[in-house]
């Protein structure tokens, strides 16, 4: 098959998919031509991300890593959560068909956005 | 589960009928059909027992149908030989936007060759028009190769018209006919047509077998080179047992009543798709669509996403969008016919086949707005 189970599983039941009302911030990265667009909901308190969301318009291979970038990042205090690699996403995954890899940058990348809109607000 | 394929675009399940036709030749009637025994007597009567059945079907003589590896080879052979054998007339081809991935990759090499290439646009349907092709062709084109049946919108081209543009310029005809082969009238007595591309496991028969039809009389030679197979025109030892399966396949796919059946469970599929809110179909309707082909857009969802959930529910479907396996662009034929790249991303392509029944289509109707709805409830790009 040409995804791991890991990635399938998450696929067919995002447990993070979703959005929050009310956030404490949002960040959006991708372009619908490309075939992947990734929107992050975050919840933050004392600088630790209490909740997170994604909406992803693309493929499994988005889907999967959206949500496993979200359930790295839960918990997490935000300059920690900054530190997340595309190969942390890929390795929760079990393994990611080369040509699908960007899907795990564009994960970390919406979270970074996502965090950077929070620092800014707060400014 | 229940297991439905509905890629029959892709390839097709082997007709039980054509298995056993094929069985023979693997362990009793496995002779080469260029020795000079019985064994060889019987492989050569299987091989031009089966041209024969393979030029009736599109009213063509045996000697005008020579065997190859299938669709991929059959296109690179027209295409490569028509132009070198060809190049002092001129250097220029003409082929649509909408042409199947290998006709556009050798194209690309033979530009590289010294050939210019002209791709011709194409309607919002997908039609390739004959006046545009008209004005398209100088005094330097030597070929025309446009698609018969589309493999993405199903779009059926008119070869007739087509075929009378290029005659009248005295202009080589090809059409890669792999995915309309017994589903559209191919008539090389009627039809204007010099060469086409035929290929068995898009009609239920086996993989790794195809024929280009050369038209009698055409400039072309061999292309690759070898022993003395193939009227001299394509080396290397037949591939009996596939070309036995090829000719029973063709023979049980004419039967004119499967398309009937296949377009009437295409246009229950398509009626109970659009009933899905913001859902598009790609390609014409009716009787100048493939009866086998569906395509849709589903507005802010991705089209593997789509085949990735189809897929749980036991449904095989596969899509023009970047995420597709293996590239990451849009179908450049989707975006031809005027899709933008979302809408391209976000299509869907459903492929039946005569064996596909009732209750499968039934069945697909049922899940697939669930599936559309979960799948737009995560998209950023939808708002209930």
């Amino acid at each position: 098959m040409y995804y791991s189970k890991k990635t399938l599983k998450r696929f067919k039941n995002p447990e993070f998919a979703g959005e929050i009302k009310n956030p404490d911030a949002v960040g959006q990265v991708g372009n619908p031509r490309c075939g992947d667009v990734m929107k992050i909901f975050l919840k933050v308190k004392d600088d630790v991300i209490k909740d997170i969301r994604f909406k992803t318009y693309g493929c499994i291979a988005a889907i999967a890593s959206s949500d496993m970038m979200c359930e790295l990042a839960k918990g997490k205090k935000i300059d920690d959560a900054l530190k997340i690699r595309a190969d942390d996403i890929v390795n929760g995954l079990g393994k990611m068909p080369p040509i699908k890899y960007h899907c795990s940058i564009l994960g970390t990348q919406a979270l970074k956005k996502a965090i950077e809109n929070y620092k800014r607000s707060r400014k | 589960m229940k297991k439905i394929y509905l890629d029959n675009g892709a390839t097709t399940m082997l007709d039980p009928n054509v298995v056993k036709a094929m069985l023979p030749y693997f362990t009793a009637k496995y002779g080469n059909a260029s020795s000079a025994h019985a064994f060889g007597e019987e492989a050569k009567q299987a091989l031009e027992k089966s041209r024969a059945i393979i030029a009736k079907s599109i009213k063509a003589r045996p000697d005008e149908i020579i065997f190859t590896s299938g669709g991929t080879e059959s296109n690179n052979f027209a295409l490569k030989s028509i132009a070198f054998t060809n190049r002092e007339k001129g250097n220029h081809i003409l082929v649509s936007k909408t042409e199947h991935k290998c006709i556009m990759k050798t194209c690309e090499w033979l530009e590289k060759q010294g050939f210019n290439i002209t791709y011709l646009d194409v309607d919002k349907q997908g039609f390739a028009n004959p006046d545009e092709l008209e004005k398209a062709i100088t005094n330097k084109t030597i070929l025309v190769s446009i698609i018969h049946g589309n493999n993405e919108t199903g779009t059926i081209n008119d070869l007739k018209k087509l075929g009378q543009v290029c005659k009248k310029h005295n202009v080589y005809f090809h059409t890669d006919a792999c995915q309309s082969y017994t589903k559209a009238e191919i008539n090389v007595k009627k039809q204007d047509i010099d060469l086409i591309t035929l290929n068995a496991h898009k009609i239920h028969g086996p993989k790794g077998i195809g024929a280009l039809y050369i038209r009698k009389g055409t400039s072309i030679k061999s292309w690759q080179h070898g022993g003395d197979h193939e009227f001299g025109m394509r080396a290397g030892t037949e591939n009996i047992h596939g070309i036995v399966g090829f000719a029973e396949a063709a023979k049980l796919a004419m039967d004119k009543k499967h398309i009937a059946y296949m377009a009437n469970l295409r246009d229950k599929l398509i009626k109970g798709v659009l009933e899905i809110p913001e859902v598009k179909l790609n390609g014409p309707t009716g009787s100048k669509r493939l009866c086998n082909n569906a395509n849709f857009s589903f507005k802010g969802i991705e089209g593997e996403a789509i085949c990735g959930y189809l897929n749980n529910k036991g449904i095989a479907s596969s899509t023009g969008s970047a995420c597709s396996a293996k590239t990451l662009e849009p179908s450049y034929v989707l975006m031809a016919i005027g899709l933008s790249p979302e809408q391209a991303n976000s299509s869907l392509r459903l492929t039946l086949s005569r064996f596909t029944t009732q209750e499968e289509i039934d069945y697909t109707i049922s899940v697939l707005p669930g599936i559309v709805k979960s799948l737009r409830k995560i998209s950023p790009f939808w708002k209930e």
